[in-house]
């Protein structure tokens, strides 16, 4: 039996620049002013959702909710082995919290067609949550299993996966449809495919053919064909924003986020002066002679 | 009659085999302090197969009520029926505020009932506190909200989230930062019985078989760790801070770097999405000190920094500092110590 899984994958930026500049005003996070990437659990949910393929059928359609340029994780899924994807782009869906985010996915998902299993990963490495996964199995009305190392049998509508729990690890059951969310030890992510990058680095969303065309293109029919051309080649990269989704306005970005950022603070470092010793034998004789003496050293 | 107007703060209390995570300790410390602030009632709601034994330990640190959900259906946690309790409860006795620990459990668990309840939620705190709030935008005024305080951007910033207009404000706090209150076996408390309605379709999950694994490595008791950073190298450089916390008898810690990098098992990490220590020692080797991993150790009682790089965060908080190649420094330090205290035991 062949099983449509959708994979939820999230363009981050690399939380090793954020810098003030990287930051407005009312405190969420200037995206575009630093390097983005794929997250790295998205690449274990990924894999996890093409090893199901390779074994039992089936496709995969990866799907982000983003700026216009997290596009380009889109692409990495492809050359990767994603069937098909699709970006959920739009000035409303800016903001988002978790529930404003798990309900925008949601709709797409259902939009996106039936599907047996949607992947997440465990978490996002900007905000640290884990809250998004749960947020929209909850919304979808499917069961989740969080925190999947392995899925050990798939079947018969049902599916055994192993999770980590507080204690140590469980082996849970589930019928389908189902939510799994995927810890960075599951699996090792392939890397991209050669002949795959050869073929999808020209896989592009509307908008993007639009830019390209910008500067001779008469009408937008011209934009159109192009885009039914690469939508032959399996090259379109879907794209919906609030509209196409018939989203409930004050359900999604800032106005559908209960939370709100009342202050940032760049960490103040409170320490005081530490005691220098030179990375000399002298040195450090000393200092190890300090902590024998003041029965630091048990 | 006057407790049926006051306000509440919940807390979720998670159990396995009747064992009380220590989390949820933590949780009614935090709680009675926030609880006390609003004036309100703390209370802890205790969800199992065979929980009410569990109530007087509840109470005696710091609960002033027990919601207890027993039922030989609730025995091993599932996400959907324990979700499905904790929504009717929460929308029928409409707590102020709804803490879990930001456990495998609770965050399997939190995020489902806030969407379910539309509310907002923060993950992973590491303070709370009850302060006025007013809306830049509106200007609307809101008096005793939650701040939710919590890392953000792997550690660069901490922000103080809050959630005026949803209630339960809900949050899920990290384990081994807030701190427990004595047992108080004197302490009184109200426990409430009640029964969950469950629903047949929540059971299409089912536990098959669970293994308990002991943690390889114990960082909350220890009482000097050794732990290294993105500095260390390679796996192969690991070695020398295994080779230096032997020496020393301590414990071997880690930064998420140095974990991400593949050098050792993700169980010695320290902060942020790992453990949270405070030792009598901690000896930092190569780690930079991001806030994500300072947050995690910066309680230590000692600290000392060894680093190649003098303007490393990590020097702002040390004790002590060596400036210059742990290559070098690490074996100095075996070296002379075995000198030293081999000596002084003579």
């Amino acid at each position: 039996m062949a099983y449509r899984s959708i994979v939820l994958v999230k363009q981050v930026p690399d939380t090793t620049e954020v810098t003030p500049k990287a930051m407005r005003e009312d405190g969420t996070l200037n995206r575009s002013a630093l390097p983005a990437t794929f997250n790295n659990d998205d690449l274990h949910a990924l894999e996890m959702a093409l090893q199901v393929k390779e074994k039992h059928g089936g496709m995969v359609i990866v799907l982000t909710m983003g700026p216009p340029k997290a596009s380009e994780i889109l692409r990495e899924a492809l050359y990767r082995g994603a069937d098909e994807t699709i970006l959920l782009t739009d000035k409303r869906f800016a903001a988002a919290d978790t529930l404003a985010t798990s309900y925008t996915l949601s709709v797409a998902i259902k939009k996106a067609g039936n599907f047996d299993l949607v992947f997440c990963g465990r978490e996002a490495s900007d905000g640290n949550t884990a809250q998004v996964g749960p947020q929209v199995a909850e919304k979808l009305r499917i069961p989740q299993i969080t925190y999947v190392e392995e899925i050990c049998k798939l079947g018969d509508g049902l599916l055994e996966a192993q999770r980590l729990t507080d204690q140590g690890c469980e082996i849970v059951k589930s019928s389908l449809p189902l939510l799994l969310t995927v810890v960075p030890d599951a699996n090792e992510p392939r890397p991209p495919v050669a002949r795959r990058l050869m073929r999808f680095k020209k896989a592009m969303t509307p908008a993007e053919v639009k830019n390209k065309l910008q500067e001779r293109a008469d009408s937008l029919d011209m934009v159109k064909e192009h885009c039914q051309h690469l939508k032959e080649k399996g090259l379109l990269i879907t794209e919906w924003d609030a509209q196409v989704l018939a989203l409930e306005p004050d359900r999604c970005g800032r106005l559908g986020s209960p939370t709100l950022v009342k202050k940032i603070e760049r960490v103040v470092l409170t320490g005081g002066e530490h005691k220098a010793f030179p990375p000399t034998d002298e040195g450090v004789g000393q200092l190890i002679k300090e902590l024998i003496e003041d029965h630091t050293f048990g | 009659m006057v407790n049926m107007m006051k306000k509440e703060v919940w807390i979720y209390a998670q159990q396995d085999k009747n064992n009380i995570a220590e989390i949820s300790f933590e949780l009614l410390g935090k709680g009675r302090e926030l609880a006390n602030k609003l004036g309100a009632l703390l209370a802890a709601v205790v969800i199992g197969k065979n929980v009410r034994e569990l109530a007087p330990t509840l109470t005696a640190y710091g609960a002033d009520k027990v919601y207890l959900v027993q039922h030989e259906h609730l025995d091993l946690y599932t996400t959907l029926p324990y979700t499905r309790v904790l929504v009717d409860l929460i929308s029928r006795f409409r707590p102020e505020i709804f803490l879990l620990g930001a456990t495998a459990l609770g965050r399997d668990l939190a995020p489902r009932i806030a969407s379910h309840l539309k509310v907002g939620i923060t993950a992973d705190c590491t303070e709370l506190a009850i302060d006025n709030y007013t809306d830049p935008l509106s200007k609307k005024k809101y008096t005793n909200i939650l701040m939710q305080i919590r890392p953000a951007f792997g550690g660069n910033i901490i922000a103080t989230i809050v959630n005026p207009d949803t209630r339960p404000q809900m949050a899920t706090v990290r384990e081994g930062v807030m701190k427990m209150l004595p047992h108080d076996a004197g302490r009184r408390g109200e426990v409430i019985n009640l029964e969950p309605e469950l629903d047949k379709e929540d059971y299409k999950v089912q536990v098959v078989e669970s293994k308990e694994i002991e943690k390889s490595v114990n960082l909350k008791t220890a009482s000097i760790i050794v732990a290294g950073g993105a500095g260390v190298g390679s796996k192969d450089n690991f070695q020398l801070i295994i080779k230096l916390a032997s020496c020393l008898g301590a414990t071997v810690g880690a930064s998420r770097a140095a974990v991400d990098g593949g050098f050792i098992h993700h169980d010695h990490q320290v902060g942020q999405t790992g453990t949270t220590v405070r030792p009598r020692l901690y000896i930092a080797c190569g780690i930079s000190g991001a806030v994500q991993h300072r947050s995690g150790m910066s309680e230590s009682k000692k600290i000392i920094a060894i680093n190649s790089d003098p303007e490393a965060p990590i020097f702002e908080i040390a004790h002590y500092g060596i400036v210059g190649d742990l290559k070098e420094v690490i074996p100095k330090m075996i070296t002379t110590y075995r000198q030293k205290s081999g000596g002084e035991q003579k």
